[in-house]
């Protein structure tokens, strides 16, 4: 089961939720909690694991020998992200707008690229509470995030009947749809304000075109107006978590301690969210099969 | 002789365009005899890479420098490589660019004076 924690903005308590609920499922199989959020990864402040291994993420970027290179062009014709140019005798490679794509070494009719590894960012893993914790870090500077959610996402251990939480990077972008692809649910954490309605409701567009069923979690419940609440009415979206906006959470979340260890009768409301996730993506698989 | 400046209009009348990616259109100018073409920009739009796609545009324009706001550095690589001069900082219409070049008042940049995705508006990627 991969449930997605995602949400249209940043700052809206998606690691929090993601984090408690890795914490309170460990009793329910394996649990793999994966910081899909490479450009600013944090769960790791709140579950402090101990890092257990690493492994760089790499990019093939096309070299040119120019010995071979007739300068015909073509290169740069092909590359769809402008990562390549040829000017009269020159030939100017771009790696950091280079998707990786093979197509110029494929077309070249010389043969004159070869292609070489760069490193854009790294993946690390351990354990924290009984959770395996796998987050990446996109290099300072790079721009290609996906890549490396990719490799996050393959090293979530595989373990039969495992759990895995993936805390998604904010945004409606590539990156989001990424590391949304391929879960089974996708929680979307919103606060009950127009902000908030906004971007859930481009989050729910996301989720929506990747065909993944989605429920909400309302966080600082309190504050703002009964908008969210009408919109899941209208969408047929459950609201399946409401977190009251409460001096003791945000403490707690600044202090970096996870609120199912500061206040542990959540943990059982995150269980009970788990198992209403479970059911709809049982209904959903059944539906599917009729 | 023929410079290239990024503007937000098709005429002499019309400003600056302070980014050289991601402009509006181009203009093509001989500084004596003000004989001028617009050529839309077709990398405005690109996903990335607009500098090095705008950059190519106007290496095969032939120009002798390019006078625009702001240059990253993937354009600036593209037009050092061919050998077009780069001036920076330039603002106010194209025709007072064009002036302010042909009398000597602006000094070629010898670097790209923005970083990466400059004129994108906003955050990109995220
Ligand atoms: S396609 Fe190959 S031969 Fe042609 S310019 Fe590119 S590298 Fe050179
Ligand atoms: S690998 Fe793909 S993206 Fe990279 S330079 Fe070649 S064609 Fe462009």
């Amino acid at each position: 089961m991969i449930i997605s924690v995602a949400s249209g903005k940043g700052g809206t308590g998606k690691t929090l939720v993601a984090t408690s609920l890795a914490l309170s499922l460990k009793d329910a199989g394996p649990v793999a909690l994966l910081d899909c959020d490479v450009e600013e990864p944090n769960a790791h402040i709140l579950l402090k694991p101990e890092i257990a291994g690493r492994e760089p993420v790499n990019m093939p970027v096309p070299v040119v020998d120019l010995d071979r290179c007739t300068y015909c062009g073509e290169c740069a014709r092909v590359c769809a992200y402008n990562a390549i140019a040829v000017l009269g005798k020159h030939v100017l490679t771009f790696p950091q707008l280079c998707h990786g794509c093979g197509a110029c070494s494929y077309l070249c009719p010389e043969k004159a690229i070869s292609e070489e590894p760069r490193q854009t960012g790294i993946v690390e893993w351990g354990d924290a509470h009984g959770v395996r914790l796998v987050h990446g870090i996109l290099t300072v500077g790079e721009a290609m995030a996906p890549p490396v959610i990719r490799k996050v996402k393959e090293r979530t251990g595989d373990r039969p009947g495992g759990i895995v939480i993936r805390d998604v990077p904010p945004g409606t972008s590539c990156p989001v749809v990424e590391a949304v692809q391929g879960s089974d649910f996708c929680l979307l954490v919103t606060e009950p304000t127009p902000f908030g309605l906004n971007d859930l409701a481009l989050a729910v567009e996301t989720v929506r075109e990747l065909r993944i069923p989605c429920g909400v979690v309302l966080n600082r419940a309190g504050i703002g107006d009964a908008g969210v609440e009408e919109y899941c009415l209208q969408e047929r979206i459950p609201v399946l978590l409401t977190i009251p906006l409460h001096m003791e959470i945000a403490r707690l979340y600044s202090r970096g301690i996870t609120l199912v260890e500061g206040m542990p009768y959540w943990k059982e409301r995150f269980q009970r969210l788990f198992d209403r996730i479970k059911e709809i993506v049982h209904e959903g698989s059944r539906s599917l099969k009729r | 002789m023929r410079v290239a400046i990024s503007a937000t209009g098709r005429t002499l009348e019309d400003d600056v365009d302070p980014r050289f990616g991601r402009c509006r259109y181009f203009i093509i100018a001989d500084t004596e005899s003000m004989q001028y073409e617009a050529m839309d920009n077709a990398a405005a739009a690109a996903g990335g890479g607009a500098g090095v796609s705008a950059g190519q545009a106007i290496a095969a324009k032939g120009v002798e420098a390019v006078l625009t706001g702001n240059c990253g550095p993937n354009a600036y690589q593209v037009l050092e490589a061919v050998g077009i001069k780069v001036v920076t900082g330039v603002s106010g219409t194209v025709k007072e660019a064009i002036d302010g070049y042909r009398t000597g008042r602006y000094k070629e940049s010898s670097q790209p004076n923005v970083p990466d995705h400059f004129g994108m508006g906003g955050a990109a990627g995220r």
